[in-house]
């Protein structure tokens, strides 16, 4: 008895209360509409639904496709023990985009309408079909830690002997929507500011989605260190850090030249106050690691680890909603804050994921030393 | 040959006959608004209201000028709202139109996002809400009529016909009195060309159109969904090779190893 009651501990509490907050205001938005509920307006038609839970939830969960595809595809085998929590928050964090388009499409029981009325020319059609089609191979790849739980044996030889196929299709899907929510932006020339808009979009998103996967995984592995004990090699998270720089070392490349080529760098010290945000994300997010990953003493501390790699999610968070939302140019005479039915949804949908991560180390086997020990034993 | 309409601002009287006779044909209802202090109301298009006069106050010639401009959707040749749309309810006809097919939408407002205008709006206070924008009355063109708005204009400010006539005509009134239009029908080359073109006394950005390029905004995001199929093939094709490769790398290594541990035992 008293270990059960032990084993509810606070932070669970406290994510099913906010996921209990957070079906207020849907319920709400269901009967009254998006209008009674949020604060968003024909000036300004996507908000922080858009910006956080489509741009961030799907770059945020990149560490799946880069994680998955590195230890099977580029045979990185020292990295299998984190491709399973990464796939699995990848999937939560899909499932949530889709869950938080069910709030903000105004006919969201029409959302099938993108599987048999196609628009090959929309961006968006893109990114639609590829999150349904990626979200079912993220399950698909993360359903052997359910069946290894109930020792079903024929659906498990069933997806070990289709992985590698999986694992492909989910590098090309991925490849293909985190540059097109680039793509997304470049119908807007005229009113997203010169300082993000690019014909280069589609591979500054990929690129900087890309270096945010292994961040992500550092990022993640700490925190379910500390509430569930697991505890990671510091090998495996200084080798992801020492990634970072690389890739982030490219995608600062490609953001200087492309300015340079576009004859636009004049902008990042005369475009007030935009250039104070793209200084920020370039700051926190791109710089400050790049030098950081780079120290040997930053990739020995497992803290110090931690809070890098809170940097390049915080600077990818930054770029996200500097693209999709404050350098967005609203139509005149509108202003946009979001409501608080707005958040309180979101945050609802993220205690949600949380919640399901908290069942699935508690249940099944999450750490990859079972397979191991079936593979060599 | 797709029709257009030329607005003319020099013959226009802000009577906003028009705006009545957009409500009335597409059957909206009028909206309250409070005074903000001038003669335009309502002060912003949206979902119930398709087209409005836009009154700007400006010194002009020495004198005070009212100088009027009809705003609503301008159906344009290459609309980024079509482009956006992920379930293809937006459409652009052969005829002009920029047509709406409320039994596809889904409702993502991705095309109020891209339209460099600011035209679809959307049904914010329904709990089942559609898009809704300027149809150009498709329907009425289909039966032979003119667009509401035309039929009741009384100056003939509106002037409907075939868009390379009309742009032939609007030279020609600049050519003949050229004191009295700027020199740029506005509509003919933007964003690629727009079914409604502008003639006006006083150059455009005064009266808060947005200066915009003559190359359509779709241009970027055509060449990067035309480059979706080439990059889905070669990221298989390369991750298919990756995976090959590394995988005969490792059984090598292990065969090299294998092949040390006999020549150990042998030596053994």
């Amino acid at each position: 008895m008293i270990q059960r009651t032990r084993s509810l501990p606070l932070g669970t509490s406290i994510l099913s209360g906010l996921v209990i907050l957070g079906l207020v205001p849907i319920v709400l938005r269901y009967l009254n509409g998006l209008g009674a509920t949020t604060n968003l307006s024909d000036g300004r038609a996507w908000g922080f639904w858009i910006s956080f839970d489509l741009y961030c939830g799907v770059a945020l969960a990149a560490g799946g496709f880069t994680l998955a595809g590195a230890v099977y595809i580029f045979n990185l085998r020292k990295y299998h023990a984190v491709v399973r929590p990464a796939v699995l928050t990848a999937f939560l964090g899909y499932t949530l985009v889709v869950l938080a388009l069910l709030v903000d499409l105004g006919q969201p029981w029409y959302i099938w309408h993108a599987m048999i009325y196609w628009n090959v020319h929309s961006p968006l059609f893109e990114v639609a079909i590829c999150v349904m089609t990626y979200t079912a191979v993220l399950a698909l790849e993360f359903s052997p830690a359910v069946f290894e739980r109930f020792n079903w044996r024929v659906p498990l030889r069933i997806i070990r002997a289709i992985q590698i196929p999986l694992v492909i299709t989910g590098v090309v899907l991925s490849t293909l929507h985190q540059s097109s929510l680039g793509s997304m932006l470049l119908l807007m020339p005229d009113t997203l500011h010169a300082l993000w808009y690019s014909p280069i979009l589609p591979i500054l998103f990929l690129t900087s989605a890309v270096a945010v996967g292994p961040a992500m995984v550092i990022f993640e592995s700490t925190l379910s260190n500390r509430a569930f004990g697991h505890k990671l090699d510091l090998d495996v998270l200084s080798g992801l850090a020492r990634a970072i720089p690389y890739i982030l070392g490219l995608y600062l490349l490609l953001k200087l030249v492309d300015l340079m080529v576009a004859g636009e760098l004049g902008l990042l010290f005369s475009g007030y106050p935009h250039n104070l945000l793209w200084w920020a994300e370039i700051t926190v997010g791109v710089v400050l690691p790049i030098v950081l990953f780079s120290l040997a003493s930053v990739r020995q501390s497992r803290r110090q680890l931690f809070w890098c790699s809170v940097l390049v999610v915080i600077g990818l968070v930054l770029n996200r909603f500097n693209a999709s939302m404050l350098a967005l140019d609203m139509r005149p005479g509108f202003t946009y804050f979001p409501h608080w039915m707005e958040l309180a949804i979101s945050v609802g949908l993220v205690a949600d994921a949380l919640l399901v991560v908290v069942l699935a180390y508690r249940f099944l086997p999450m750490a990859y030393h079972e397979e191991v020990a079936a593979e060599t034993g | 040959m797709a029709k257009a309409v030329l607005y003319d601002a020099t013959k226009c009287i802000g009577c906003r006959a028009c705006q009545v006779a957009c409500k009335q044909w597409n059957e909206l209802p009028a909206e309250v608004t409070t005074n903000q202090g001038t003669y335009e109301n309502p002060p912003k298009m949206s979902a119930y209201t398709f087209t409005k006069i836009h009154f700007t106050e400006l010194e002009h010639d020495g004198k005070f000028q009212w100088v009027f401009a009809k705003l609503q959707c301008m159906h344009c040749e290459h609309p980024a709202c079509a482009t956006a749309c992920i379930v293809g309810a937006l459409v652009k006809t052969a005829d002009g139109p920029v047509i709406y097919d409320d039994r596809k939408c889904i409702g993502c407002r991705y095309c109020m996002v891209a339209c460099p205008f600011g035209v679809p709006n959307f049904e914010w206070d329904k709990p089942i809400p559609w898009i809704r924008k300027c149809t150009f009355c498709a329907d009425r063109q289909g039966g032979g009529l003119k667009p509401a708005c035309v039929t009741t204009c009384p100056t003939g400010a509106l002037e409907f016909g075939d868009r390379e006539e009309l742009i032939a005509e609007g030279r020609r009134r600049i050519a003949a009195t050229p004191d009295k239009y700027v020199d740029h029908i506005y509509g003919e080359k933007e964003v690629g060309g727009t079914s409604w073109m502008y003639l006006s006394p006083v150059p455009f950005e005064k009266l808060g159109f947005p200066t915009l390029r003559s190359e359509p905004v779709t241009i970027n995001t055509e060449r990067a969904m035309g480059a979706v199929p080439p990059v889905l093939l070669g990221v298989a094709a390369a991750m298919s090779g990756f995976y090959w490769l590394f995988k005969r790398r490792e059984k090598i290594s292990q065969a090299e190893a294998g092949d040390e541990e006999k020549q150990g035992e042998k030596v053994k």
